[in-house]
């Protein structure tokens, strides 16, 4: 099967008034397993309606494998969609709903008996083909929209939230299966979701979109590690933000931050371009270490300050305190071990915080 | 286009014409003086008097009927849920002219009541007579759109809000008529409305009761009597077309504020209360005495049939089969126009429905809008109306391909039931295709299908519960429809089952085989309704899984 890519150029796509996608901006490799991650109202789920031509951008263009596709109809497309509640058609058999693509193309009967047999088999429900898609169970459904999806050998292959209609326990279960699907196809794979755990654990790069923008693309490290804004930074994983003053040097090269009310420490840390003197810090709550009482000597490029506990949340392999260091809130996680127990609220604890785990956002 | 063309003609045109006629002199100039002409006569003062104070009292009594039933139903804990929906059905299986001679035999003068009392006590209750009998005969028949609409109405209130109101300290009759019933007017409303239009167009009752002096039977004898070309009868229709609309317009003016009043998500309904053994003995004997009197039309009618001899007697004398086996060799031709006509009228009504459910719903087509309002707004237009618009519209114009003129084939007939229920055909479409996931099309589109493609094996597949069941409704309202029937019968060999009835009643022997057709009349309705029910039933279930996970 040839893999193809998808990009998108500048697509914006207005309701009336509402602009839903502003200059959209993609450029998914052959065969990638891509994540569109984002809040609702972001517009993810209108770009993928897009892409398999339910919705009509006004400005940009759809390229898929080089071809400029916006002005093809649905069934013109060669783009494969699993919806979020699967579609299944429920006055057909799981058969039926599986052929429903091949007899649309004329394919002769004989292929359309092999072609249904195998995508059953490729998803496990050979022996399902004569029921009606409401005998089946949640899994058991969405592996039918995906075989029934499949069968029609798309190009491309769009899921949206493929999973938030599963439990927990087989939501982690069909996302190993359908990783694994999608590397043995080779298939281009974009999907839609809202939950980052999903996009980071399956996804080779994904994008994040807030209010029709991408913020940032690039595998989930990158945007777990170094994320581009403040959007991204609390949107993939959680981040504690905080003001601070940036102090540069304009002869030498080296740069301070100044917490307000606690002190300044030399920044050694990637300063953003045309960074002004008000800036973010971001880090994560892991990045901060807890102790009981202050250490007696610490590194130039550590924090250290006195914090006063204000709630804990038990979160298993970690307790996560809300602290009060001076005039700012931060979340701080302490590993725990059975038998450790949470400082109450009001205790004085100390937090460090090393700067090598910290950037600087605008 | 083909379905706005076919309004057009066959619906706006014809009433644009009875307009014209009532507005413009014989020379083509407009005029009033028709108006003025018809409030001159004291006859048609009085008619369109009558005609307001009967719908109006009807209304009015139909409520009272219903509202203590819907309320029953909702709010309290008992047993007789089913019987009253039950109830509800009844009365509307029954064409309501046939119901009024049926009534006439129970309650009327000479009427199995009537003589009882007399023998017992000596006294009367006049139920049958004048302008109060229709009023009784009519809210008898019609209460069920008013129970049927206030008790889905009541299901849909969040029960938090009364539950809210009786938090801050409300109770009892001002907790009802300051909250739970100002939130199911709507419901009311909606049923209230249609009471009024259909009592204020019935044109069989006020006939067969001999009550000519209201507007209905004013328009039937001024056409049939003094001819086509008088104005007057398209004085009348224009007045009727004109009240109809103004409180259907009432209605949906109302309807607009109603999803403000349905169950919110994680809601409940309102809390049923047990009742106390005094309300339960009070329940329990209206609801006996409303079954009792909903179900004297149906055993007089079935009495009648069978009654080889009845005068002047509580039941009748003698009993014979004779009349059934009369109207089978007599009006078998009847019945086969029954099933012919309305079986065409009702193939039309859902092919129309689902197209025009489809472009109001799936399309962006516009004036899309437009063909919704007008193909609703053939419930405002009276029958009788309409079959005098066709009468002066198609006057002279023969059928295609022969030379018999349109106005004396039964074409007309079939045309004038489509229109009329369409509407019917047309809710049930609708809501057959809003609960259809718009993703269960897109991908078939998705996977290849072409729009067309599409709604010939997903949408049309999925819907054929809601076609089905708007088929039967069409099919068994056109069924019992006599208004139009009356004026566009042109020949007896032409005539369905419903003018059959209307014309064995006319005398007193006819009246024996005229109950046995009626009594025929109401078990094909009666199937055809507790059939659609089965239908939509049965759908439902069978997609429910795949509904729940949309």
């Amino acid at each position: 099967m040839k893999k193809v890519s998808v990009q998108c150029r500048g697509i914006g796509l207005s309701y009336g008034s509402t602009e839903v996608l502003k200059g959209v901006d993609l450029d998914i490799q052959p065969g990638e397993f891509f994540a569109l991650l984002g809040p609702s109202g972001s517009g993810k789920s209108t770009l993928l309606r897009l892409m398999a031509g339910f919705a009509r951008h006004q400005r940009g263009e759809l390229l898929i494998d080089g071809v400029d596709v916006s002005a093809r109809a649905p069934w013109q497309r060669q783009v494969g969609l699993v919806f979020q509640n699967y579609a299944l058609w429920p006055h057909l058999s799981v058969w039926d709903n599986v052929a429903f693509g091949l007899v649309e193309r004329r394919e002769p009967a004989a292929v359309i008996r092999q072609k249904v047999g195998a995508a059953l088999d490729l998803v496990g429900l050979a022996d399902y083909g004569q029921r009606r898609p409401n005998q089946l169970s949640g899994g058991q459904q969405q592996r039918v929209a995906l075989a029934r999806t499949l069968v029609i050998e798309p190009q491309v292959l769009l899921l949206d939230e493929p999973l938030s209609n599963l439990d927990k326990t087989l939501r982690v279960q069909m996302r190993q299966e359908l990783l694994a699907m999608q590397r043995r196809l080779g298939l281009t794979t974009i999907f839609v979701t809202h939950d980052q755990e999903e996009a980071m654990t399956t996804a080779d790069r994904m994008a994040v979109l807030d209010q029709g923008v991408v913020q940032q693309v690039g595998t989930p490290r990158t945007l777990y590690d170094e994320p581009a804004n403040a959007f991204v930074a609390t949107f993939v994983g959680t981040n504690n933000l905080l003001d601070v003053h940036l102090q540069t040097n304009a002869h030498s090269s080296s740069a301070r931050i100044e917490w307000p009310g606690l002190g300044t420490w030399p920044w050694a840390g990637a300063v953003p371009a045309g960074a002004p003197s008000r800036c973010v810090l971001s880090f994560r709550p892991h990045a901060v270490t807890l102790l009981p009482t202050p250490a007696p000597d610490v590194p130039a490029s550590c924090i250290q300050a006195d914090a006063i506990v204000q709630s804990h949340e038990f979160c298993g392999e970690t307790t996560r305190y809300r602290l009060r260091v001076g005039d700012h809130g931060v979340l701080a996680d302490r590993p725990h071990r059975s038998g450790l127990a949470p400082w109450a609220p009001g205790t004085r604890v100390t937090m460090q915080l090393d700067l090598g785990q910290a950037r600087l956002l605008v | 286009m083909v379905v706005a063309a076919f309004l057009l003609l066959f619906l706006v045109a014809p009433v644009i014409r009875v307009f014209q006629a009532a507005f413009v002199e014989p020379d083509g100039a407009w005029t009033l003086s028709h108006f003025g002409a018809f409030f001159d006569q004291g006859l048609m003062r009085e008619s369109f008097l009558n005609s307001l104070q009967v719908a109006v009292l009807s209304t009015l009594v139909a409520a009272a009927i219903a509202m203590p039933l819907a309320y029953f139903t909702v709010r309290f804990e008992f047993r007789g849920a089913l019987l009253i929906q039950t109830l509800g059905v009844l009365p509307l299986v029954m064409p309501p002219f046939v119901g009024a001679v049926a009534l006439q035999l129970i309650f009327g003068r000479s009427g199995t009541v009537n003589l009882l009392l007399n023998e017992w006590w000596g006294v009367n209750i006049p139920v049958m007579e004048g302008l109060g009998g229709v009023v009784f005969v009519e809210s008898i028949h019609y209460f069920p759109f008013i129970l049927m609409n206030l008790t889905v109405a009541l299901r849909n209130i969040d029960g938090s809000l009364e539950e809210a109101a009786q938090n801050l300290g409300g109770r009892g009759w001002r907790l009802f008529t300051r909250v739970v019933f100002p939130l199911a007017l709507p419901g009311f409303v909606a049923g209230a409305s249609l009471v009024f239009v259909k009592v204020f167009d019935d044109l069989g009752t006020p006939l067969v009761m001999g009550q000519t002096n209201l507007l209905a039977p004013q328009a039937y004898l001024r056409i049939t009597q003094v001819g086509l070309e008088d104005p007057m009868g398209y004085v009348i229709s224009v007045l009727m077309i004109v009240f109809s609309i103004a409180a259907m317009a009432a209605s949906a003016a109302v309807l607009r504020h109603q999803d403000v009043t349905s169950v919110q998500k994680g809601g409940s309904q309102l809390q049923r209360r047990a009742l106390s053994p005094l309300a339960a003995v009070a329940a329990y004997a209206w609801i006996g005495l409303i079954l009792c009197v909903t179900l004297a039309p149906h055993m007089g009618l079935l009495l009648l049939s069978l009654a080889q001899v009845w005068s002047f007697a509580p039941l009748p004398d003698a009993w014979t089969l004779q009349h059934y086996a009369r109207v089978f060799e007599d009006s078998g031709g009847m019945i086969g126009n029954t099933l012919l006509y309305c079986g065409i009228a009702a193939t039309l009504d859902v092919v129309l429905g689902v197209a025009v459910a489809y472009l109001i719903l799936r399309t962006k087509l516009p004036g899309r809008q437009a063909l919704d309002w007008v193909a609703t707004a053939s419930l405002a237009v009276p029958g009788i109306v309409l079959a005098i618009g066709y009468l002066r519209l198609f006057k002279g114009v023969s059928l295609p391909g022969s030379d018999t003129l349109l106005t004396s084939s039964w074409w007309l007939l079939v045309l004038a039931y489509a229109v009329r229920r369409l509407p019917y055909a047309l809710r049930a479409c609708m809501a057959a295709l809003q609960s259809l996931h718009r993703a269960l099309e897109e991908s078939a589109e998705n996977l290849g299908a072409t729009p067309w493609r599409t709604l010939r094996r997903i949408v049309v597949p999925l819907m054929v519960g809601g076609i089905l069941a708007g088929f039967v409704t069409s099919f068994i309202t056109a069924a019992v429809e006599l208004s139009a029937t009356m004026l566009l019968v042109s020949a007896e060999s032409q005539a369905p089952m419903s003018y059959g009835i209307y014309l064995y009643m006319q005398s007193v022997a006819g009246r024996g085989p005229g109950a046995a057709l009626g009594v025929i009349a109401i078990v094909v309705v009666a199937l055809g309704t507790w059939w659609s029910h089965r239908i939509v039933e049965r759908t439902d279930r069978r997609f429910a899984t795949a509904q729940e996970t949309t």
